[in-house]
């Protein structure tokens, strides 16, 4: 069976709700908000009969697709063809797990969106779908040129959904969005144009093949600077220390449908780049640049951790409690061995689902009660016990409780940078117990603290509310209890990026 | 000279320079011998249907062999084919902007000029690009810049209008003078005034003197021609020209007037200087001495751009800077020199031209029903036209190179030639950097038009003129974003550029 289009039709099938949103009345609120939400579900189908294709132990080698797209044209005769870039799309196991991860939040937060989204449906949705065909783009673009277009088209439908759609300081929190991640792109363009025009090509496995090699037309010192020029690009994007202020305004004053997006699937972009691009072309330099790299991780989760202690504002707690989590990324990937690496990935799929989660329990509670204030949500679990049972659940599961899947994630990485460097290891497991600190602080203050107002006649979950509610969570379980569910599509991945090592 | 050897020359290789002459002779005397009560919008459309069938005629020429008639003064290659689309492309969308023109002051009903003269402009520009001669290549100049002034003062009762048109012909005057005085040099030394002649002897020289000569030539040539590109440091006329000019004939002055400045440059940096020896090193041309010279001028061509744009509060004048800033792109391609360069600065002309020329229409249409030309006065515009919202989007968002769109390509292809052979580090990545500033000034305007409330409700009215002109614009952008090689193989297969410049 032919199955060369699949990738093509699952990235692109958002544009068929785009197309008919465009044609439907502003004002069919209801038909808007089911089209919205349908339109995502063929990426959805799509994702998992990709995921069961491969549980059954076909190849996905099968849905490789790789057609002559651009040719940029030199002087005939001296540079013929100049270049050529193709429009290529792959799944390798990481990608899998991250175009389904992709898939679920993206359904998931249509629907939330259906619930928080106040006014013009039609362009939220419009816009939402094109962010969905970026992402789904990224996770399969095979080669560095279409994945830097793909990239560059989330950013618009982001800058729009948190300028227009956001809360009070939302002009500011998209332009600080697209200044940063416009400035993080640019120096991953300039990365892959020099990487292009050094080597002919922009095909990922290629390029790999021609890094690896040591005749290569780069010098040492080009390559080293590359790697920390797309560390930098990456690093914005993840973020990573210092570069993460405009990430703590997004996450405040985008709408929660918005940021169930934003922290569960385009944070993951950077860690994403990190794997496939930094530790894939650039073994050697990786290696080089390892202590460092560990010790960023350290300092974000500390960082991270410390400052979410303080928070007042859930929303900001969580925001940092992002930035922590990604430290973990970091950790995972320094170590540089199997276990490591994987823990990152891990890391990476499950605090897409935990944050997806918190936030949309947060978008709920702040619908109903018009505050995200730790303070003023006090005793909580008294007017909304199903709601605070599951923000209960998802705090354990984010601080790393055995049988979830953010313990699996810490303790592989953990583990992975133990073996390598055990002195940075031991700081970094202060933050695991600030971690635990800091989310009992907040989710214990607000579902059993003291209680400021009234939460009767403040409405429970209900209806389709439960949907994301209940799906993040079983998934999230799932992965702690059965984690061969990555760890099995994972595999070939971990093999090559272990044999690029040399690991 | 006899008429029998006038008759022996192949005059059809000037069909599209004769019927544009032809038709602009016919309207000045239609214009003359109308009753004034007749409207003179029917000269607007016979002008389009004379580029129309310039057009067809191009087409039909193209794939032949070289001509040049009239002691080689007149030449028609790929390079002046090429080059004659974009003009007559972009004047024919221009003339579609005039017929929709509705001054609110300063312009009489009765006012023919205004068609006729964008003719007699484009002939200009015709002319200088099949020129192979310093001669014609001036006559061609000074037509397109006469024609220009009066254009930009066509609003004779309008202060600004008035203004401009001084500060035009003033600025003009001085670098047309600059530029001839610089090819008297290159005449003294060589005693040809045709360029073919020009750099054959050139190229025989090696003498220290000449070369110093040559150089000082050079200097001034350029410092003539930058004005005419508005490129730093002398752009400081274009504000306040594009400001005060109608709009249509901004738009014509930011494309057609830009192209045809580009053409200049080329045919002389190229023939000239690209063949005379410099003064250190007789082996290297004096063009690629004077790289790091054209280097900075770029840079701080788009420095300077992009920057000022960001503290404009005036459409047409952001929009002024914002053209400042594309010519300094363009030049990145002629400073690097590599072979694709001819391709990328036609295709980037190409994407510039569409998308400027549609933005022109839209701020055409805003600027007079707000009788302005603020930025503010496009707050609330998709409240009001969500149609012209979203169009203007997609040119904002392809004038900022986004990907999808063709703005990004032709950027593409520019960072490709300036990697390419001796790598360009630092001026890529000015490039680049400047490119993220830009998104600050043009999200500025989508802000506006997007997230800012109305001030009326009123809807508009969109003339015919105005609607080809924005599908033209929009449907190209997309196009040649999404398959950019629909040009650039239309290019490589039937005009081969370099083969025949030189020849």
């Amino acid at each position: 069976m032919n199955l060369t289009a699949v990738l093509s039709i699952l990235v692109f099938s958002p544009l068929l709700g785009i197309a008919v949103l465009a044609l439907m009345p502003k004002s069919a609120e209801k038909a808007i908000k089911v089209v919205g939400f349908l339109a995502t579900l063929p990426a959805l189908l799509l994702a998992l009969a990709a995921y069961l294709h491969y549980q059954f132990g076909k190849d996905l080698a099968d849905f490789s697709v790789s057609v002559p797209w651009i040719q940029f044209r030199g002087m005939a005769g001296v540079d013929e063809p100049f270049f050529s870039v193709n429009y290529e799309l792959a799944l390798g196991g990481f990608q899998l797990l991250l175009v389904v991860l992709t898939a679920v939040v993206a359904t998931l937060s249509a629907l939330a969106a259906a619930k928080f989204v106040k006014k013009e449906w039609k362009g939220y949705f419009m816009l939402f779908l094109l962010l969905e065909i970026g992402m789904l783009g990224v996770f399969t673009a095979e080669n560095l040129i279409l994945f830097f277009i793909f990239f560059e088209i989330t950013l618009i439908p982001t800058f729009f959904l948190i300028g227009k759609w956001g809360y009070f300081e939302k002009e500011k929190a998209a332009y600080s969005f697209l200044i940063y991640n416009g400035l993080g792109s640019a120096v991953l363009l300039i990365v892959i144009m020099i990487l292009f025009a050094k080597t002919g090509t922009t095909n990922i496995d290629t390029l790999v093949q021609i890094m690896a090699d040591p005749s290569a037309p780069l010098s040492g010192d080009l390559k080293l600077g590359l790697f920390i020029a797309l560390l930098i690009a990456f690093g914005v994007k993840l973020p990573i220390f210092p570069l993460h202020s405009w990430m703590l305004k997004v996450h405040v004053q985008a709408p929660p449908s918005v940021v169930m997006i934003h922290s569960g699937i385009l944070l993951k972009i950077g860690a994403y780049g990190l794997i496939r691009f930094g530790m894939g072309i650039f073994p050697e330099q990786f290696k080089t640049l390892a202590t460092l790299i560990a010790v960023l991780g350290v300092i974000n989760l500390l960082y991270g951790a410390f400052l979410a202690f303080i928070q007042t504002d859930f929303k900001m707690v969580l925001a940092y409690s992002s930035i922590s989590h990604m430290g973990i990324v970091l950790i995972g990937l320094a170590a540089m061995n199997e276990a490591g690496v994987q823990g990152a990935i891990f890391q990476v799929i499950s605090h897409g689902l935990i944050s997806a989660l918190l936030f949309f329990l947060v978008g709920i509670l702040y619908e109903r009660t018009d505050t995200s204030l730790i303070e003023n949500l006090g005793g909580m679990a008294k007017g909304m016990p199903i709601a605070a049972g599951f923000l209960l659940a998802a705090g354990m599961a984010s601080l790393g409780l055995p049988g979830m899947s953010g313990f699996v994630s810490e303790f592989m990485a953990f583990l992975g940078l133990f073996k390598e460097m055990p002195w940075i290891a031991a700081v970094g497991t202060i933050g695991i117990i600030m971690t635990a600190a800091y989310l009992l602080r907040a989710v214990l203050g607000i579902t059993y603290g003291k209680s400021h107002r009234e939460f009767t006649g403040v409405l429970d979950l209900k209806g389709v509310e439960f949907v994301p509610v209940v799906v993040l969570m079983l998934l999230i379980v799932l992965i702690g209890v059965y984690p061969s569910v990555l760890s099995a599509p994972l595999k070939a991945t971990l093999e090559t990026i272990m044999l690029g090592i040399g690991g | 000279m006899s008429l029998s050897i006038l008759q022996q020359f192949n005059w059809s290789a000037m069909t599209p320079e004769f019927i544009i002459l032809g038709v602009s002779a016919l309207l000045t005397l239609l214009d003359l011998f109308m009753p004034k009560s007749l409207d003179r919008k029917i000269l607007g459309w016979i002008g389009i249907a004379a580029i129309l069938a310039a057009i067809v005629s191009v087409l039909g020429m193209v794939g032949g062999p070289v001509t040049s008639i009239l002691d080689n003064s007149f030449r028609l290659d790929s390079f002046a084919m090429a080059f004659k689309l974009l003009l007559l492309a972009g004047s024919g969308l221009v003339l579609f902007l005039a017929v929709s023109y509705k001054a609110k002051d300063g312009l009489e009903e009765y006012h023919g000029e205004f068609y006729y003269l964008f003719l007699s402009a484009l002939l200009g520009a015709m002319i200088m690009t099949s020129s192979g001669d310093l001669i014609t290549l001036f006559i061609g100049l000074e037509l397109l810049t006469v024609s220009s002034y009066i254009l930009a003062g066509i609003r004779k009762y309008n202060l600004e209008s008035n203004e401009a048109a001084m500060k035009y012909v003033i600025n003009g005057g001085i670098s047309t003078a600059i530029t001839l005085f610089g090819m008297s040099y290159v005449y003294g030394l060589t005693g040809s005034t045709n360029l073919i002649e020009i750099a054959g002897r050139l190229s025989s020289v090696s003498d220290g003197q000449q070369a110093y000569l040559l150089t000082l030539a050079f200097l001034i040539v350029f410092v003539g021609l930058s004005f005419k590109l508005a490129a730093a440091p002398f752009h400081m006329w274009a504000p306040d020209v594009y400001q005060g000019a109608p709009t249509p004939v901004t738009a014509f002055l930011s494309v057609v007037s830009k192209t045809a400045g580009f053409v200049i440059v080329l045919r002389i940096l190229l023939t000239v200087f690209g063949s005379a020896a410099s003064v250190g090193d007789p082996s290297k041309p004096i063009l690629l001495e004077m790289q790091d010279y054209l280097a900075f001028i770029a840079g701080a061509t788009m420095i300077i751009g992009n920057v000022v744009a960001l503290r404009q509060s005036n459409i047409k004048r952001m929009f002024a800077y914002s053209s400042i800033a594309h010519a300094g792109y363009i030049l990145v391609a002629i400073t690097s020199l590599s072979s694709n360069m001819f391709y990328s600065i036609w295709f980037y002309l190409l994407a510039y031209m569409l998308m400027n020329l549609g933005a022109f229409a839209v701020i055409q249409v805003v600027s007079e029903k707000t009788g302005s030309t603020k930025i503010a006065d496009f707050a609330g515009l998709y409240r009001r036209s969500p149609v012209l919202a979203v169009v203007m989007g997609i040119l904002l968002v392809s004038l900022a190179g986004f990907p999808g769109t063709a703005g990004f390509i032709g950027k593409l292809n520019i960072f490709i030639g300036a990697f390419y052979g001796t790598p360009h580090y630092v001026l890529a990545s000015v490039m680049i950097a400047t490119t993220v500033i830009s998104y600050f000034y043009y999200f500025g305007v989508m802000t506006q038009m997007f997230f800012r409330p109305a001030s009326d409700d009123s809807k508009f009215n969109l003339p015919f003129g105005i609607i080809v002109v924005l599908i033209v614009a929009v449907v190209g952008s997309v196009l040649f974003g999404v398959m950019p090689n629909i040009a650039l193989d239309f290019m490589q297969n039937n005009l081969d550029v370099l083969a025949d410049f030189f020849s």
